[in-house]
Order: C-alpha cells, then structure tokens, then sequence
C-alpha cells in the first residue's frame, strides 16, 4: 500500500494510517515520509503551550473556526501525557473542539506524549509533516502543558503562543521560568474571569525586562475569552504579523535552516549509531567492554575512542 | 510499540458521562489510549473521529433508548467509508432482546451498567490482537 501517494491525494484514512506507524516506529513509515518530504514546508505551524486547564484546547477550537472563514485548512496535533507507569493515556482535549469533528477541511489526532519529556512526543514533528503534505495551511500542536518542560516544541513551531490565565501565579513563575525567551505571543485566556489587567500587566513588566533590538519582534500580549469567543480574530491577527515578521527579517530562513540541521544530525546520528552496533561491534564485544568499564579496568572515555578508532582503521 | 487504541464515544442527546470516564480510565490503566470526545455525540461525529485517531475500538455509550437506531447508523456510515477493522463495543441500559438483535447485527458486545470494568478491559485484549 502506498500511503503517500494515498495521502497527497487527499486521502484522510491514510493520513491516519501513517501518523499510526509513525507513532509505532514502523520501518515503513520512513519510506513514506521521505516520499512527502518534497511536498512539505508549507504551513504555519503554530505551538500553543501554557499550564494544564488555561484552555487551550478550547483557544484552538475557536482558532480554528476563525482560520476557516478565512478558508484556512487546519490541522491539529493535541498531546497528552502518557502515563509511566501503565504506558496508557486519556486524550482528551477534542471535547472542546467538537463543533470542526465533520468538517473535511480539518484533521484532528490525539496523541500520548509515550515517554517523551519535553512535552510532545517524539512523533510530533512527523506528524505535522504529514499534516502539511496533506495540504494544511495552519498546524496546531498543543504541548501537554507542563510549563517549564515545554521547550521542543519551540523547535518545530514558526510561532509559540503562551497561554496562561487570570489568577495563577504559579502559571507566571512558569513562564518566567524558561519560556518568555521562546515565546512569540503570550495569551491571557479567560479574560471573562476577574484579574486579567493584573495579569496582563505583570506580563507586560516581565517582558520589558528584555531589551528587543530593533527590528526584532517584540512578544506581544493578547487577551482573550475562548468561552465569550472575544479576542479570537485580533489573536489571529497578531499571529499573521509575527509570520510576516519571520518572512521580512529573513528569520523563517534562519528558523528552517536550524530545523533542517537539528533533524539531519539526529537522523545521521541515529543511523550511524544503528549501523555500527549492528555490523561494526563483534557479538559480546558491548558488554565485555561495559563489564570492563564497571571493573574500572578502563574508563568509558578511553573506551569509546579505542572503538571509535578501530572502527575508522578497519 | 502498537498500542490498542480506543475512541470512547457517548452518543445521544440526553445523559451523563461519569459511566463513560469510568470505563475511559480503567482502560487507561490497562495500557489502552483512549480518546474521549464528550457527551452529545452524533453518529457522523464519531465515525470521523475513529477514521482521524486510526482507532481499534469504538466503545459507545448512550442512555436515551435509541440504540436500535443509533448503533445501526455508525455502523452504516462505517460501511460506507469502506471501514472494516474497527470493533464497536457497546454500553447503557439495553434490553436483552435488543442487545441479542445488536451482536447479531455485529455490535462485539454490550455491557450492561453493572459491568466490572476489567471484564471490558479483558473482553478487547482478547479481540484485538496486536
Ligand atoms: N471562564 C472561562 N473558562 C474557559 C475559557 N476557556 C476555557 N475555559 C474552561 O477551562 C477548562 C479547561 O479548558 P481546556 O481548553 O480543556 O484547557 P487545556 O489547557 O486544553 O487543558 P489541558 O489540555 O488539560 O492542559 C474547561 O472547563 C473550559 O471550559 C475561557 O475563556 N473562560
Ligand atoms: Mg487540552
């Protein structure tokens, strides 16, 4: 079966079949993916991260509806964590986008985090690869909200938005905490509820901490109420700016380049990694030389280089 | 590694879902994903849902009294998007009879409101087979 073929032709059960094997770590799914890759890169994918129940499962499910009366195609990726200790997962972040299930021109997957800690999973990027090769314009990938752990996702995201909410502090400390550096907008969700021009004040404080060279972009703070649907077209808006800024600086360049580098070098990694274990090292010689390391008869230091020269000298 | 996953659906208009969490978790616990939609649900809904999560087993749950109606409908749309490998396990207060007339129709099984949990939990291992 060939699914990609399947896939650019607007087959939606495929899609689904391949983020399947891809989730599984399936052999095929390699050859499938290398088949789209040249019918990627053109969506904007947009990472939305914030505390769990700030609501962005709900500001996506009105993001969306906005996107589409702009005739948007949208694709979203929802994670949620997987638990360790059973391997199993409660994805439930499509009860709040109920309203877009039917319509074909949206692609919704739910996805269990499977062990990965830096709050998607490791399928995530591939994914949204798919997603895009499909034909999606706009790609959400909502992070499993752990605050601070969330960092990869800045990685595959052209725009990170923060949500957070009125009244948690704790939610603020996340944030400062690592993620104002990443961050493109930050969002103050349930702005229905009391508190919101202190939140957005303090963020506003925080951010102003940073110096912002000319011509960079400056995160901006939006307020909105996914419950009211108040604020939804002017986030979207704030949203197109930042990807015209990434196209006018030449940023989006800068920020593909870095991706293309971060996914070849694991890729090369991981192969050669694979290549040597499985026809380079003698059967037995791995755990005759960690036995040896655990003896301190040689340090893992030395170790590795012996392996390493003899694998080039042979 | 393959992991059985399941769409939990509650189809109808009226109803709660604690019945329908519960079941959610304990499949969970068994390792299951599971992916959990709300109450409310039509049968369009959850046929599109189980196509986007490449789903194993539907689970639909409903207290209305239109089962005969409803479980039928997903079935047929199913059919008609030429979908086959998805089991569709059932739950709620249905009669015996209708719940006969069901599984002859091709419902897996229905799961009356006093089940224990790890039987649902034992009935899909033992059909799905990864
Ligand atoms: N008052 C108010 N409540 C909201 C708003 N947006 C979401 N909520 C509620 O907040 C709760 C959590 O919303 P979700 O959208 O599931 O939040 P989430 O961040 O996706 O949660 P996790 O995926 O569990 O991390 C729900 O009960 C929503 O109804 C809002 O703008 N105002
Ligand atoms: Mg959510």
């Amino acid at each position: 079966m060939n699914l990609a073929e399947h896939i650019l032709n607007g087959d939606r059960k495929a899609v689904a079949k391949l983020i399947t094997l891809v989730e599984n770590n399936s052999p095929e799914s390699i050859k499938q993916l290398s088949v789209l890759h040249s019918h990627c890169g053109k969506a904007h994918v947009i990472g939305v991260t914030g505390a769990p129940g700030c609501g962005k499962s709900s500001l996506i499910g009105k993001l969306t509806a906005e996107y589409r009366k702009l005739g948007k195609r949208v694709g979203i990726i929802a994670i949620d964590p997987t638990s360790p200790f059973t391997g199993g997962a409660f994805l439930g972040d499509r009860i709040r986008m109920q309203e877009h299930f039917t319509d074909k021109d949206i692609f919704i997957r739910s996805m269990g985090s499977r062990g990965s800690l830096g709050g998607i999973a490791k399928s995530t990027a591939d994914t949204a690869k798919i997603l895009d090769a499909f034909g999606k314009d706009i790609i959400f990938i909502e992070t499993v909200g752990a605050g601070q752990a969330d960092v990869e996702i800045a990685k595959i995201a052209l725009t990170l938005l923060v949500v957070t909410m009125p009244g948690s502090g704790d939610d603020v400390q996340a944030i400062k905490a690592g993620i104002l550096e990443t961050g493109d907008i930050f969002v103050i969700n349930k702005a229905d509820i009391p508190g919101t021009e202190q939140a957005e004040l303090y963020l506003e404080q925080m951010l102003n901490l940073t110096s912002y060279p000319a011509g960079k972009w400056k995160p901006r703070v939006m307020k909105t109420s996914a419950s009211l649907n108040t604020g939804i077209a002017e986030l979207v808006d704030a949203i197109q700016s930042h990807m015209e800024y990434l196209k006018k600086s030449g940023e989006i360049g800068a920020k593909l380049r870095e991706k293309a580098r971060v996914e070849f070098m694991a890729l090369v990694k991981q192969n050669v990694t694979k290549y040597i274990l499985e026809h380079v090292i003698k059967k037995g010689e791995l755990e005759e030389t960690i036995e040896r390391i655990i003896k301190r008869q040689i340090d893992p230091y030395s170790a590795a280089d012996e392996l390493v020269e003899r694998i080039f000298s042979e | 590694m393959k992991k059985i996953r399941v769409l939990i659906a509650k189809l109808g208009l009226n109803g709660h879902d604690r019945g329908a969490k519960v079941v959610a978790r304990a499949l969970r616990d068994a390792g299951m994903e599971v992916i959990y939609t709300g109450l409310h649900q039509t049968p369009e809904q959850v046929m599109e849902t189980a196509i986007q999560e490449d789903v194993d087993v539907i689970g639909i749950s409903l207290l209305s009294g239109a089962h005969m109606t409803l479980f039928p409908m997903v079935q047929k749309l199913l059919k008609e998007h030429r979908i086959d490998n998805i089991m569709i396990i059932g739950g709620g207060i249905i009669p015996e009879e209708d719940s006969f007339k069901l599984k002859q129709a091709g419902i897996a099984e229905i799961f009356g409101p006093g089940t224990n949990t790890k039987d649902i939990v034992n009935f899909i291992l033992s059909k799905v087979k990864k």
